[in-house]
């Protein structure tokens, strides 16, 4: 680990005055950025101590809806009384990630930031457009078993590896963000990016801006929902695909539907058209496989990873089936239903 | 040692003062602020029960409890942590020498082999007793899913874990 200067602002303000140089990062959790730290892969030249900010709160908003300061861990949420019975398919998503000890110390807004577990990203002998933009990308060609298969460039085919982003992908969740220029939100949607030829740019947050809270829409989704996560094991392991599926039913048709895929692209992948093809109809195996059909028309493997096309296609159908039946994939006992 | 280059005209800190709590006693340290915690508690506390597996939050050996809640240490900066309290397996015994519950547990079941994950493990079911999300065996296994055993000694651990929980007799010791 190279060696740093270490700040521990109590204010915001104080904050974002000191996160001006492209070479600091703010650290929260830690969980991520001090293993890429460890890897040498990051290498800031200050860290800006964000723990003590009074961002850990969890508020409802005016509209409805809830506003989850960036510093509320992965745990709390999961556990949060107003998560598990509002949106209990963020928090099916929360538990479905990483370990209790990462859950215990990794933040929300952290959880927005990490940055994808590609081999070759993770390596720093072997070139990589991401972490050293136009030295070129070993993945390609490469071991791709976690890779993309929707989204990808021929500069990058890496993957986004949050869970949690997929659920608030689905919900629509907004993210507010703060800098010494002033504040802004951003839509969900918009935050992560594709690789297209600027793979060294997971997010559109701009230098020096810090995300304070992550804020849910009133439409919960409380009834119809799925998160289901497929792995290598049954634990504790990124996803190959996930699906975060949502439904709103109003006498037995589709009123509305939410679908976000995890571990295919480079952020978690939205197809609002996919969407609206099964509004109006019964829900059901033959109609939920016209969306994936949509969704995944424009998928390609490579080469390692092509058995994610075929296992999306059953995870979007069986997700979207599990809501309709309002029964959820259970994150402790695996068996999938 | 000092970079010039530091941003912001601030001249880069070698140590921190940090004030910790750990096994219930206050440590005052200057620590730079490189330092994780696993290191500060092996290689300058000699606190060595606390193991360095992978070093990369993967596999749990790590594992220790700060203010009651389990962590990975390889994955905390010391200096984040001023005005903590820290438990690691040797805070877990009695200062009369008497084990933990989960020691003894982990003894009478047989939950290891070589040994070498037995600390993380422990103190992750401290940590997973404190959360008290976990009852059933496949709760307790999924609970215990960030505490990797290459010995396998996994349905050991598993009954030594819920053996604890059925008898509801865990430390009052430990912080909550």
């Amino acid at each position: 680990m190279n060696r740093f200067d270490y700040r521990r602002p109590s204010t915001l303000a104080e904050a974002l005055s000191l996160a001006t140089d492209p070479a600091v990062r703010y650290l929260a959790g830690g969980t991520n950025l001090i293993d890429l730290m460890k890897e040498d892969v990051e290498r800031p030249l200050s860290l800006v101590d964000v723990n003590h900010l009074p961002l850990g709160n969890i508020e409802d908003t005016v509209e409805g809806g809830l506003k989850i300061g960036a510093l509320v861990p992965n745990a709390d949420l999961a556990r949060a009384a107003r998560i598990t019975q509002r949106y209990p398919l963020l928090s099916s998503a929360l538990l479905a990630g990483a370990s209790p000890q990462l859950r215990n110390a990794a933040t929300t807004g952290g959880n927005l930031l990490q940055r994808t577990r590609c081999y070759y990203f993770y390596d720093v002998a072997t070139p990589c457009n991401k972490r050293e933009p136009g030295s070129g990308c070993q993945a390609i060609g490469g071991l791709t078993r976690q890779h993309a298969i929707l989204g990808a460039s021929e500069h990058c085919i890496a993957t986004h590896p949050s869970d949690m982003c997929v659920a608030l992908a689905a919900l629509q969740a907004v993210v507010h963000v703060e800098s010494a220029r002033g504040s802004r939100t951003i839509a969900f949607e918009d935050f992560h990016r594709l690789p297209g030829d600027t793979p060294e740019r997971d997010s559109n947050l701009e230098p020096g801006e810090l995300v304070t809270a992550v804020e849910l829409p009133a439409e919960s989704f409380d009834i119809h929902y799925s998160y289901l996560k497929l792995r290598d094991r049954q634990s504790y392991a990124f996803a190959l695909v996930s699906v975060a599926a949502a439904l709103r039913l109003e006498d037995g048709i589709v009123a509305e539907a939410r679908l976000a895929l995890g571990g295919v692209a480079h952020k978690p992948w939205r197809d609002r058209e996919a969407e609206k093809q099964v509004l109006g109809q019964a829900p059901g195996r033959e109609a939920f496989g016209r969306v994936a059909d949509t969704i995944l028309a424009g998928a390609r493997g490579q080469g390692d990873n092509d058995f994610k096309i075929p296992l999306a296609r059953r995870a979007i159908v069986r997700a979207l089936d599990q809501a309709a039946r309002a029964a959820p994939q259970r994150q402790v006992e695996k068996r999938i239903s | 040692m000092k970079q010039a280059t530091s941003p912001a005209g601030v001249e880069r800190q070698d140590a921190c003062p940090t004030r910790l709590t750990i096994n219930g006693e206050i440590v005052e340290l200057a620590i730079p602020p490189w330092t994780s915690l696993l290191d500060l508690l092996r290689e300058r506390l000699a606190l060595t029960g606390t193991k360095k597996g992978c070093d990369h939050g993967q596999c749990g050996a790590c594992t220790v409890l700060i203010d009651g809640r389990r962590i990975n240490s390889c994955l905390k900066l010391a200096v984040t942590l001023d005005g903590t309290e820290i438990t690691t397996i040797e805070g877990l015994a009695g200062v009369d020498g008497s084990l933990h519950p989960l020691q003894e547990a982990f003894i009478r079941h047989d939950g290891f082999q070589c040994g070498y994950c037995t600390p993380g493990q422990i103190c992750s079911a401290q940590g997973l007793l404190n959360e008290a999300q976990a009852t059933t065996r496949a709760e307790i296994r999924e609970h215990m899913s960030g505490n990797i055993c290459r010995c396998g000694a996994y349905p050991n651990i598993v009954d030594a874990i819920e053996d604890v929980i059925h008898k509801r007799n865990s430390d009052p010791r430990m912080p909550e």
